[in-house]
C-alpha cells in the first residue's frame, strides 16, 4: 500500500486562546504546536500498521510554513517514511484541500488519509474536498478500516449503530477514535526522524472560498449556584427563569 | 446511599485519579532547547503519564521496583542516552541526558536512580575505562535494558570517604581473587553486572566487571527504607571472587575513576532534582486554586501565595544553574566543584519545596493520593547519597579557599 497521510498542526490542548487585529485572527504568540491528534493517532498510526503488516510506503503532507516542521518531525519519529511540506500558509479548506489533490494527483496512492477533523477550527472539510478534486470516493469519520487486497471494509459510527461498507481503492478516508491507539515516539524514532526526508514543495496556485470575518470566546462559566435539597420549589424556579432549560 | 460513597464525592480527589502534571518554565527556558530535545523530553513524559506515573505510589507503597517498565525505559533513551549509537547508546548531548533525567524524577526518584545508575555508574565507565571488548559485550545490552547494572563503591564503613575501602583483590596468576563488601547498592539485588571498585595489592583502586553468577558473589536485598521504596538497593558480597583479570577496565585506576563516574550521575541529579520540585510545585499550585477555605481557594491567602512564588522563583534558578552547567558539560569544561554546586543546591531546594507542597496540601498531602510526601521521603535519600549535602558544601568551601577541610 502506498499511503499519503494529510497532517495539521494544533495548539496544546492546554493554550490560552486569544484574539488580535480587532478579533479575525487567532493570536499565536506563545502558543505550543502539537500534531493533530485526529491525524496523528488515527490517520498516521492506521497507516503505519497497514504498511507493517502489508507492505508500502507511509508519506505525509502538510501545508504550512516551516514553522510546522517540528510537527512534521515528530510525525516522522511516529513512523512516517517520508514527509512533504507545501509551502504554502493554509487559508482555508479549499485551498488546502487544492494543494493536497495537486501534489497527489499524479503519485498513485492507494489511499489518501486524514483525521476526521482537526481540533481547533474543526472545519473536517479538506478530506472529502480532496476526494472530490481527485474524483475518488470518500468515507468520513471511520472507526475501523480493514484491507483485504484492493478492498477496504469501513466502518463508521453512526447514530444509534454502527456502519460497515467497502470501498476498493484508491479511496480517501477520514479517520475517527477507534482506528487505531496513539504512539509515542522512541529515541531509535526520534533519532531516524533526523535523517528521513522532507521535500518542500512550491504551492499550487488555488484561491480561498472563505474568510473569517471574527472570532467570539464562548461565554464565561458562572458561579455555581448551590440550593438546599429541600428548596426544590427554588430550583425549578431557576431553570425556568433564569437557566431558561425548562 | 451507602455512608463510605461519601468520601468519593470529593472533587479534587476524583480529579486526581490521573496524571494531570503540567510543566512549568517561568524563564521560558524552553526556548534554549532544539526541537529535538523537547521531542525527546515530552516523549518520554507521555510514555511515563501513561505507563509510570499510575502505579508508581503503588510499587513505592509495597517497596517493588516495577520491573515492567525496564524496557520502555530504555525504548526512550534513558540508559546511557550520550553513549555513542555504534554501542547502542542514543549519543545525545548532556542537556538532552539531563532532561530525560528530570522527567524521570518528576515521577519518581526511584525510578531516576534506577537510570542513573545504569548510565552514568555502569555505562559510562565501561564506555570511558573499559576494552571495546567489555563494551561491546555490555553496553548495547545496558542500553536496551536486557541487562542491569550496579556499582559498588560505598562499603558499610566507608560513605563520605570511599578511599579508606577494604574491598580488594590479589592477583593469582590466571584471575584475581576479590573480597569484601559493598553497600547501599541501588539495583543490586536484580542486576546481571556490578562495577566494583577495589583495590589492588599496593592500595590503588581498579574497576572490575563482576558478572553474576560468580561464584562467592550474592547480592542480599536491603529492607526496611522509608526512602526510594519503588528502586531496589542492596550489598554486594565478595567471598573468595574468581574474577576473569580481562574483567578489570584498563582505562583508568585510582579513586578518579570512580569520582568521574559521580561527576556524570551528579549531574544527572541536579536535573532530576528539578523534576522532583516541578511536581511538588504543579501538584500545590492546583490543589491551592481548587481548595476552598473559609469561602476562598487557600491561593488566595498571602501565605499559600508567599510559598507558591518562593518555590517558583527557586526552582527557576535552579533551571538557570543547570542549564548552564549542561552547556559547560557539554563542552567539557564543567569542574567537579561546579556540579557539586548544582546537584546541593538543587536537591535542597527540591526537599524544601516538598515539604511547603506537602503543608499546602493539608492533611490530604500526607497520603498517596499527591505525591509530595513520597518526593519528600525519596529526597532524603537522594540529599545523603552521592556525596551527602554538607560534603559537597565542603567541596565548595575547598574550591574557592583552596583548603580542605576534610580530608
Amino acid at each position: 500500500m502506498k499511503i499519503l497521510v494529510g497532517i495539521s498542526k494544533a495548539p496544546d490542548t492546554t493554550t490560552k486562546i486569544k484574539f488580535t487585529d480587532n478579533n479575525t485572527k487567532f493570536d499565536e504568540a506563545g502558543v505550543q504546536y502539537i500534531v493533530n491528534p485526529y491525524d496523528e493517532w488515527y490517520a498516521l498510526v492506521r497507516a503505519l500498521e497497514l504498511k507493517e503488516a502489508g507492505g508500502g510506503s507511509v508519506t505525509i503532507v502538510t501545508v504550512g510554513g516551516a514553522d510546522v516542521e517540528p510537527i512534521m518531525r515528530k510525525a516522522l519519529a511516529v513512523g512516517a517514511d517520508d514527509a512533504v511540506r507545501i509551502d504554502a500558509e493554509p487559508i482555508d479548506a479549499f485551498f488546502v484541500a487544492e494543494q493536497i489533490a495537486a501534489y497527489a494527483k499524479d503519485n498513485g496512492y492507494d489511499m489518501v488519509l486524514f483525521g476526521k477533523e482537526t481540533i481547533d477550527y474543526n472545519g473536517g472539510q479538506v478530506g472529502g474536498m480532496v476526494a472530490q478534486l481527485l474524483d475518488l470516493p470518500y468515507v468520513s469519520n471511520a472507526s475501523k478500516m480493514d484491507v483485504n487486497g484492493n478492498t477496504a471494509t469501513i466502518e463508521r459510527d453512526i447514530q444509534g449503530g454502527i456502519e460497515v461498507l467497502e470501498v476498493n481503492t484508491p479511496f480517501v478516508l477520514s479517520a475517527a477514535k477507534g482506528m487505531a491507539e496513539q504512539r509515542i515516539p522512541n529515541m531509535r524514532g526520534i533519532m531516524a526522524a533526523r535523517t528521513k526526508k522532507l521535500d518542500v514543495v512550491p504551492a499550487a496556485a488555488a484561491e480561498a472560498l472563505t474568510e473569517v470575518k471574527s472570532y467570539a470566546l464562548p461565554p464565561e462559566k458562572g458561579a455555581v449556584k448551590l440550593i438546599d435539597p429541600e428548596n426544590v420549589e427554588e430550583l425549578v424556579e431557576l431553570l425556568h427563569k433564569e437557566a431558561k432549560v425548562i | 446511599m451507602s455512608g463510605t460513597k461519601l468520601l468519593d464525592l470529593n472533587p479534587i480527589k476524583l480529579e486526581e485519579m490521573t496524571d494531570r502534571y503540567e510543566a512549568h518554565d517561568y524563564y521560558l527556558m524552553d526556548e534554549f532547547l532544539t526541537d529535538e530535545q523537547k521531542l525527546m523530553r515530552d516523549s518520554l513524559r507521555t510514555w511515563l503519564k501513561k505507563d509510570v506515573s499510575p502505579i508508581i505510589e503503588d510499587y513505592f507503597e509495597r517497596a517493588e521496583f516495577p520491573h515492567q517498565i525496564v524496557k520502555g525505559l530504555g525504548d526512550h533513551g534513558c540508559f546511557g542516552p550520550y553513549i555513542p549509537t555504534e554501542y547502542g547508546g542514543a549519543g545525545v548531548d548532556q542537556i538532552t541526558y539531563g532532561l530525560l533525567m528530570q522527567e524521570l524524577e518528576r515521577v519518581d526518584s526511584g525510578i531516576r536512580s534506577t537510570s542513573s545508575v545504569q548510565s552514568s555508574l555502569v555505562m559510562y565507565p565501561i564506555y570511558k575505562f573499559g576494552t571495546e571488548e567489555h563494551r561491546k559485550k555490555y553496553l548495547p545490552k545496558l542500553a536496551t535494558g536486557e541487562m542491569i547494572g550496579c556499582f559498588g563503591l560505598t562499603e558499610p564503613d566507608h560513605g563520605s570517604n570511599p578511599g579508606g575501602m577494604v574491598t580488594n583483590f590479589k592477583d593469582m596468576g590466571d584471575h584475581y581473587l576479590l573480597n569484601g563488601a559493598k553497600m547501599w547498592i541501588s539495583n543490586a539485588p536484580f542486576a546481571d553486572v556490578a562495577v566494583v571498585w577495589a583495590k589492588d595489592e599496593s592500595g590503588r583502586v581498579h574497576g572490575l566487571i563482576v558478572d553474576r553468577g560468580m561464584e562467592g558473589f550474592s547480592t542480599p536485598e536491603m529492607h526496611g527504607k522509608h526512602s526510594l521504596r519503588a528502586s531496589a538497593t542492596g550489598e554486594l558480597i565478595f567471598d573468595n571472587v574468581k574474577v576473569p583479570k580481562e574483567n578489570l577496565m584498563p582505562g583508568k585506576s585510582g579513586l578518579g575513576a570512580p569520582l568521574m563516574c559521580l561527576d556524570s550521575a551528579r549531574y544527572g541529579i541536579a536535573w532530576g532534582a528539578i523534576g522532583a520540585a516541578l511536581d511538588c510545585y504543579d501538584s500545590a499550585l492546583r490543589y491551592a486554586k481548587e481548595r476552598t477555605q473559609f469561602d476562598k481557594p487557600l491561593a488566595a491567602f498571602q501565605l499559600t501565595q508567599k510559598k507558591l512564588a518562593e518555590m517558583i522563583t527557586e526552582i527557576t534558578k535552579a533551571q538557570m544553574l543547570t542549564f548552564r552547567l549542561g552547556q559547560l558539560r557539554n563542552e567539557g569544561r564543567a569542574t567537579s566543584a561546579q556540579i557539586s554546586m548544582a546537584k546541593r543546591n538543587n536537591v535542597d531546594m527540591a526537599i524544601n519545596i516538598a515539604r511547603e507542597a506537602r503543608q499546602i496540601h493539608g492533611a490530604m498531602g500526607i497520603t498517596g493520593e499527591y505525591p509530595c510526601m513520597r518526593h519528600m521521603a525519596n529526597l532524603e535519600s537522594v540529599i545523603t547519597y552521592e556525596g551527602t549535602h554538607d560534603i559537597h558544601l565542603l567541596i565548595t568551601g575547598m574550591d574557592v579557599t583552596g583548603i580542605s577541610a576534610f580530608k
